[in-house]
C-alpha cells in the first residue's frame, strides 16, 4: 500500500471511530466554491477615502512610509525625492507593468530606470500593488508577466505604487479582486505589511532582516470611483 | 531530532541554573503578552474570530481525508507535485531524493518546525547536501548545533554575547577587529553572509502555516523575508507540512491569519504572508521551476478523532508558551524535543510516546492561562490531565509518586478512614505550625526547600461545618 493510501486510510478509520460529524462530498464541494466570508472586522468598512486614511495609518504604524500623489505624472519626482532623502544613487529597477510603462521617465535625466526582475546588486525597486488592504495597511502583490516578485524582496529599498481606487477595506475583497482576474490564482501572492524585521536577538526589534529595510508606498489619485 | 525528553527533571535543573536563559525568560513576559493584549484591544471582533477559526479547523479535521484529496488535486492541476510521508524516515528520503534529482549541493531553508521534527538537517548533511537555515534565530542555533527553544523565537535563550561568540567562531573570513557589540551589527553580518547562500542555493525548503484546499496553495507567515527569498530564488521549492495544516478556502486562511499574528507576537499582521501555488508559470519572470509539497503524517492520523484530537487545531502561534509560568521558568530546551510549553507537553507524548514523555504533563500548575490565550481554544489543561491519568494507568512515574497517589486515592474513596486521619493531621499541623508556616516538614521537602508551607487552621472544613461554623 502506498503511503498516501495508508495515511488516508488511517484518517478515515480514526474519523469513523470518533464522534465527529462529517459533511457530505457535495457539501464540501459547495463550501470550496461558495467563498463565504467569516467575520470581517468593522474597521474595514468605510468609503474609499476613509479606507485610504486607515491604510496609511496602519502602514505607518508598522514603519512603512507613505506619500500621496495627485497624479501619476508626479511619480518620477516622488521616486527622486525618496532616493535623495536616503542618499541613494539615482537607479531604480522597475516592474514591466503597464502603469509604469506609461510614465515618461525621460523627463528625469538623473534617474536611471531599468526594467525586469531584481538581481542582488539592485538597491531600489519599484513595483505596483494589486490592492492595499486598509485593515492592517497591507499591500497585496502577485507574480506575473508585469510583476516579478523578486522586486519585493531582494533590494534594500522597496517602493510600491498603489492606485487609490484599488484600496480596499478587508483581505476578503483582495481575494475577490484576484478571482475576478481571468487567470485564476497567481503562482505567488504576497501580502506585505511594513518593511522586513526580526527580533531574534534578545527580543530587540530591528528593521531590515533579509527583505527590504525600507518600504515606501506612493498612493496616487487615479480619479476612479469604486 | 533526538529526544531528550526522558531526562526532563535533569533538563529542568539545568534551565533553572542557566542565568542567561533566566534573563531572556524574564524579558519574555513583558514582550509578546503585552503586545498581544494591545492588538486584541484594537480588534473588538477578536473573540468572534477565535470562534470562527476554531470552527474552520473543526470542520476541516472532521473531513480531513476529503480536504487533503481536494488539496492534492489542485496542487497537481497547478503543475506541482504532492508526496505523502507516513513518518519522519519517509519524509527525509523523499526530500533527499528531490534534492539529489535537482543536483543540489546547498539548500536554503525557511523556518519549519516539521523540519526539526523529522531531523532533516542532519540527514541532508550526512548525504552530501548542505542545509542552510536562513531565519536569523534558526541560523544562530544551527551554527551552535542547538535545537529551537521557542516556536517563533528559536534563539530566545541566547544573549547577544553568545551570538557574537558564534559568529566570530564561524565567520572566520571576516576581520577579527570588527565590532559586533550591538544586535544591529549581528543582524547585518548574518544578512550579508546569508545573501550569498540565497543566491547560490539549488533548492529552497520552507514549512507551511497552512495549505489551502480551494486552490492547492501552501502559505507561509514570516517577518524577515527569508522564507520568500528561500522559495523564490532557487529552481526548486519544497514545502513541507503536516496533514492537519489544510483549511478549505482563502477566506478561511484569512480568518486564521487574523488571530495568528496577534496571538503570536501581538502584530496586527506578520510582515510577509505569502501564498504559493505551483511552479513558475510560462509568462512569469521569476520563481521556482519545480514545486513540491511533502505531506507528513508522523502519528497525527492516529491522534485524529481521539482523546487528544483538539490538539490538531494548533496553529503554532506560541501564545501558550509566552503565557506559561512553567515555560517561563524552565525555557524550551527542558522539554527535550522540538516543541515546548503547554502545546509541547500535550503534543510530545502523542508523537514520541508517553513512556519517554510522562513527566511533561506533570509540569503544569493548571493555572489555565494557556487555554485562555489559545486562539484555537484548545483545552490544554484538560488534555494535560488526560495524559497524567494515562501515565498513572500505564504504571509510569517514580515509585514514590505512584504510591503516594495510590494511597491518596485509596483514602479519598474511604471517608470513614480519611476524615479521622485528616482531623488528626490538621490538628497536629496546626499545633506544630504555631507561627502559621513551616520552614521544613517531613515528606514535604520538595515544597519547603524553596518556600514555606502555610500551616492549616485548627480543624478541617468538614468538622467546622458540622460544628455549625458557617
Amino acid at each position: 500500500m502506498s503511503s498516501r493510501d495508508e495515511i488516508l486510510g488511517t484518517i478515515r478509520k480514526s474519523l469513523k471511530q470518533s464522534a465527529l460529524m462529517p459533511s457530505s462530498s457535495s457539501e464540501i464541494d459547495a463550501r470550496l466554491t461558495a467563498h463565504t466570508k467569516n467575520t470581517v472586522p468593522k474597521r474595514a468598512h468605510g468609503d474609499n477615502e476613509a479606507q485610504t486614511t486607515l491604510f496609511i495609518t496602519e502602514a505607518e504604524r508598522v514603519n512603512a512610509t507613505t506619500e500621496r500623489l495627485d497624479s501619476l505624472d508626479q511619480l518620477g519626482e516622488a521616486v527622486l525625492r525618496f532616493l535623495a532623502g536616503h542618499n541613494l544613487p539615482g537607479c531604480v529597477k522597475i516592474a514591466p507593468h503597464s502603469l509604469l510603462k506609461n510614465v515618461n521617465w525621460s523627463k528625469h535625466p538623473t534617474l536611471a530606470v531599468a526594467q525586469g526582475p531584481a538581481v542582488d546588486t539592485d538597491q531600489v525597486s519599484l513595483s505596483v500593488a494589486v490592492t492595499g488592504v486598509a485593515e492592517t495597511g497591507t499591500l497585496v502583490l502577485h507574480s506575473g508577466p508585469e510583476s516579478p516578485i523578486t522586486l519585493n524582496f531582494l533590494p534594500d529599498n522597496h517602493i510600491v505604487l498603489l492606485p487609490q481606487s484599488q484600496i480596499t477595506g478587508a483581505y476578503e475583497e483582495a481575494w475577490a479582486m484576484l478571482r475576478e482576474g481571468a487567470k485564476g490564482m497567481p503562482r505567488a501572492v504576497n501580502w506585505v505589511t511594513g518593511p522586513s524585521r526580526s527580533a531574534d536577538i534578545e527580543q530587540t526589534l530591528l528593521l531590515g532582516a533579509h527583505g527590504p529595510r525600507r518600504l515606501h508606498i506612493l498612493i496616487y489619485n487615479d480619479k476612479k470611483t469604486r | 531530532m533526538e529526544s531528550k525528553t526522558h531526562k526532563f527533571p535533569e533538563n529542568v535543573r539545568e534551565g533553572l541554573a542557566n542565568d542567561k536563559l533566566q534573563a531572556a525568560l524574564a524579558k519574555l513576559g513583558h514582550g509578546f503578552p503585552v503586545k498581544r493584549l494591545e492588538a486584541m484591544s484594537r480588534l473588538p471582533e477578536f473573540e468572534q474570530l477565535r470562534d470562527d477559526a476554531q470552527a474552520i479547523k473543526e470542520h476541516t479535521l472532521a473531513n480531513l481525508g476529503d480536504y487533503l484529496e481536494r488539496y492534492e488535486a489542485k496542487v497537481i492541476e497547478s503543475g506541482g507535485h504532492v508526496h505523502w510521508a507516513a513518518d519522519a524516515t519517509q519524509a527525509r528520503e523523499i526530500i533527499l531524493k528531490i534534492c539529489q534529482d535537482a543536483g543540489a549541493k546547498t539548500v536554503t531553508k525557511g523556518k519549519s518546525m516539521i523540519s526539526e521534527e523529522i531531523a532533516l538537517n542532519d540527514y541532508l548533511d550526512q548525504n552530501g547536501v548542505q542545509p542552510v537555515e536562513t531565519d536569523l534565530g534558526e541560523y544562530i542555533i544551527q551554527l551552535r548545533g542547538e535545537a529551537p527553544s521557542h516556536i517563533i523565537a528559536p534563539a530566545i535563550h541566547l544573549s547577544k554575547e553568545q551570538v557574537e561568540e558564534s559568529f566570530r567562531k564561524e565567520h572566520t573570513q571576516l576581520p577579527d577587529d570588527r565590532n559586533l557589540e550591538e544586535p544591529r551589527a549581528l543582524l547585518e553580518e548574518a544578512r550579508a553572509m546569508l545573501r550569498r547562500k540565497f543566491i547560490a542555493a539549488d533548492v529552497g525548503i520552507t514549512g507551511a502555516n497552512m495549505l489551502i484546499a480551494e486552490t492547492g496553495t501552501s502559505m507561509i507567515v514570516t517577518n524577515e523575508g527569508n522564507g520568500d527569498l528561500t522559495q523564490t530564488l532557487p529552481k526548486t521549492h519544497i514545502a513541507i507540512a503536516s496533514i492537519e495544516k489544510v483549511v478549505p478556502t482563502l477566506e478561511d486562511a484569512t480568518t486564521i491569519l487574523r488571530v495568528l499574528a496577534r496571538s503570536a507576537t501581538g502584530q496586527e499582521s506578520a510582515v510577509y504572508n505569502t501564498f504559493s501555488t505551483g511552479p513558475r508559470r510560462a509568462d512569469d519572470l521569476d520563481g521556482p521551476e519545480n514545486y513540491h509539497v511533502v505531506l507528513l503524517d508522523n502519528g497525527r492520523s492516529k491522534i485524529l478523532g481521539g482523546e487528544f484530537h483538539d490538539m490538531l487545531r494548533c496553529i503554532r502561534c506560541s501564545a501558550c508558551l509566552n503565557h506559561c509560568p512553567v515555560y517561563k521558568a524552565i525555557g524550551g530546551h527542558a522539554y527535550g524535543w522540538v516543541y515546548s510549553g503547554p502545546m509541547g507537553a500535550v503534543l510530545i507524548p502523542g508523537l514520541i510516546g508517553l513512556a519517554d514523555a510522562h513527566d511533561l504533563p506533570s509540569a503544569s500548575t493548571f493555572c489555565g492561562k494557556c487555554e485562555e490565550v489559545c486562539p484555537m481554544r484548545i483545552p490544554l489543561p484538560k488534555l494535560l490531565r488526560s495524559w497524567r491519568q494515562k501515565g498513572f494507568e500505564a504504571g509510569l512515574g517514580s515509585v514514590k509518586t505512584r504510591s503516594g497517589l495510590g494511597l491518596w486515592a485509596f483514602l479519598a474513596r474511604h471517608p470513614a478512614l480519611y476524615r479521622p486521619l485528616m482531623n488528626f493531621a490538621v490538628g497536629a499541623l496546626s499545633k506544630f505550625g504555631a507561627k502559621g508556616r513551616f520552614r521544613s516538614l517531613p515528606l514535604a521537602g520538595g515544597w519547603t526547600v524553596v518556600r514555606d508551607l502555610a500551616a492549616p487552621e485548627e480543624r478541617t472544613f468538614l468538622s467546622q461545618w458540622k460544628g455549625g461554623k458557617r
